[in-house]
């Protein structure tokens, strides 16, 4: 089902501050604007990296943490009404004959917008893929077969060969939730400890005691079958010992990582995986398509939160002449313009 | 005080030390292939190295943080394998000899 796309005046790519920001400079200029993000919540590498640890180089704010950046962030461009659309990944960009540019995201949504703002960082978190020789054959290999890094429905593994790798909540919590279903389950970890809630690891434990699953301090070596369907892993245990495991399905949990992913296929032109922009506008080689935060690069460019505020404004002000051709733009300060404490909604 | 690190084509590089920066830095700034997407928060384990040639016993041992960070790094290898941003550059440093684990 295709619903009918969303107009809008811009659409962001990529929550974290700088896109965040972007919606301050351009809602101060009566433009609205739709976020797209791969994360299930805003802030970027400032939640999923690191919300509990200190910035000190936000002007102004001698210290705070990534995800109080955050909060303040949401709080000052709430009155722009910015609309969100969490965990989706924008696989398409497409010029209308009309001028504007269509956004399609791996759920099938659909933004139409005069302007197009990557603030993508360096990229989307995806899960990260383990070292395994060959193991992207396995992938897509269907519903409980083959590899998979996130669960979508449990009940497509009943009565599979589950091998589960990691240490962390996510692996444990799989463990858990799969074992009753599984026909076998696994868990193999580089050591004997895991860095996940305590009574998630008790349960573990008890599940191991009572012979429903086998726990190894093993890693994942070699991975076999036909392509699409697996059939065993050769584990290699603490003391250098290999042996082979049967199984259906592979989960490896071991977090996101950074990739570049489909902005690589959206025609703009890259240098070294960021996008060149002039510093005037921030506008990539494309017109019509901006980029802003560590996602760009220019002469000079530093990658600090600061510098991607300040490419927001600027790239607001040309942004604006396209999403409003036929308007004047009168630059205006929060201190002194009514209209503007108006809109923050302070007046 | 040098870092001798293997980047992850195998070539070997010399680099340069500073006091007090981390061994990720210095890689970063030496040009070798290391993500160290969260900047050295010990947040990511994207700066993985395995610490080779005895080193890894010279070192002090890691931060609780860092072995619960270690569980989310590919490819671990207990005995060698260390987040370069967690390993500080001094006196006690100099000669160590690291390679940039896979990605």
């Amino acid at each position: 089902m295709t619903a009918a796309p969303i107009e809008t005046d811009v659409a962001i790519i990529g929550a974290g501050p700088i896109g965040l920001f972007a919606v301050f400079e351009l809602g101060l200029l009566d433009l609205k604007c739709h976020l797209v993000d791969i994360l299930d919540r805003p802030g970027g590498q400032c939640t999923e990296l690191y919300p509990e640890k200190p910035i000190y180089d936000i002007p102004g704010l001698p210290i705070v943490t990534g995800q109080e950046l955050v909060n303040k962030l949401l709080e000052q461009i709430s009155p722009f009404n910015p609309q969100f659309h969490f965990g989706e990944m924008v696989t398409g960009l497409e010029k209308l004959a009309d001028g504007r540019w269509k956004l399609k995201t791996d759920v099938g949504t659909q933004i139409v917008a005069h302007v197009v703002v990557i603030a993508a960082g360096a990229g989307s978190f995806q899960p990260k893929r383990p070292p395994v020789p060959g193991i992207e054959h396995f992938e897509n290999a269907g519903d409980g077969m083959g590899v998979h890094y996130a669960v979508r429905k449990m009940e497509t593994f009943r009565g599979k060969n589950i091998l589960i790798a990691g240490g962390g909540d996510s692996a444990l919590d799989w463990v858990i939730n799969l074992a009753p279903l599984a026909k076998s389950l696994t868990l193999v970890h580089h050591r004997d400890g895991f860095r996940a809630a305590q009574h998630s690891v008790n349960q573990m434990r008890e599940l191991e005691k009572e012979g429903k699953i086998k726990f190894h301090v093993a890693s994942v070596k070699s991975i076999h079958g036909e392509p699409g369907k697996l059939s065993s892993v050769t584990l290699s245990g603490a003391d250098k010992k290999e042996w082979d495991l049967n199984c259906d399905a592979f989960l490896p949990f071991f977090g996101l990582t950074i990739k570049l992913g489909p902005i690589a296929e959206f025609g703009i032109n890259l240098h070294e995986n960021m996008i060149p922009v002039d510093t005037a506008r921030f506008q990539s080689e494309t017109p019509g398509i901006f980029a802003i935060g560590d996602i760009n690069t220019y002469p000079g460019k530093l990658k600090l939160i600061l510098s991607g505020f300040h490419e927001a404004a600027l790239m607001a002000q040309a942004a604006f002449h396209i999403a409003r051709p036929n308007e004047k733009l009168r630059f205006q300060y929060t201190t002194s313009s009514s209209s503007l404490q108006k809109k923050l909604g302070v007046s | 005080m040098k870092i001798i690190a293997k980047d992850r084509k195998g070539k070997e590089h010399i680099l340069e030390g500073r006091d007090g920066w981390s061994v990720m830095e210095i890689l970063r700034d030496g040009g070798l292939d290391i993500a160290a997407e969260c900047g050295g928060a010990c947040a990511c384990a994207t700066c993985h190295v395995y610490v080779t040639d005895g080193w890894y016993e010279k070192l002090p041992e890691p931060s609780e943080s860092e072995l619960d960070m270690l569980d989310m790094a590919l490819a671990v290898e207990p005995g060698r394998s260390r987040l370069s941003c967690q390993i500080t550059c001094n006196d006690a440093t100099d000669g160590i000899k690291v390679t940039v684990a896979p990605e």
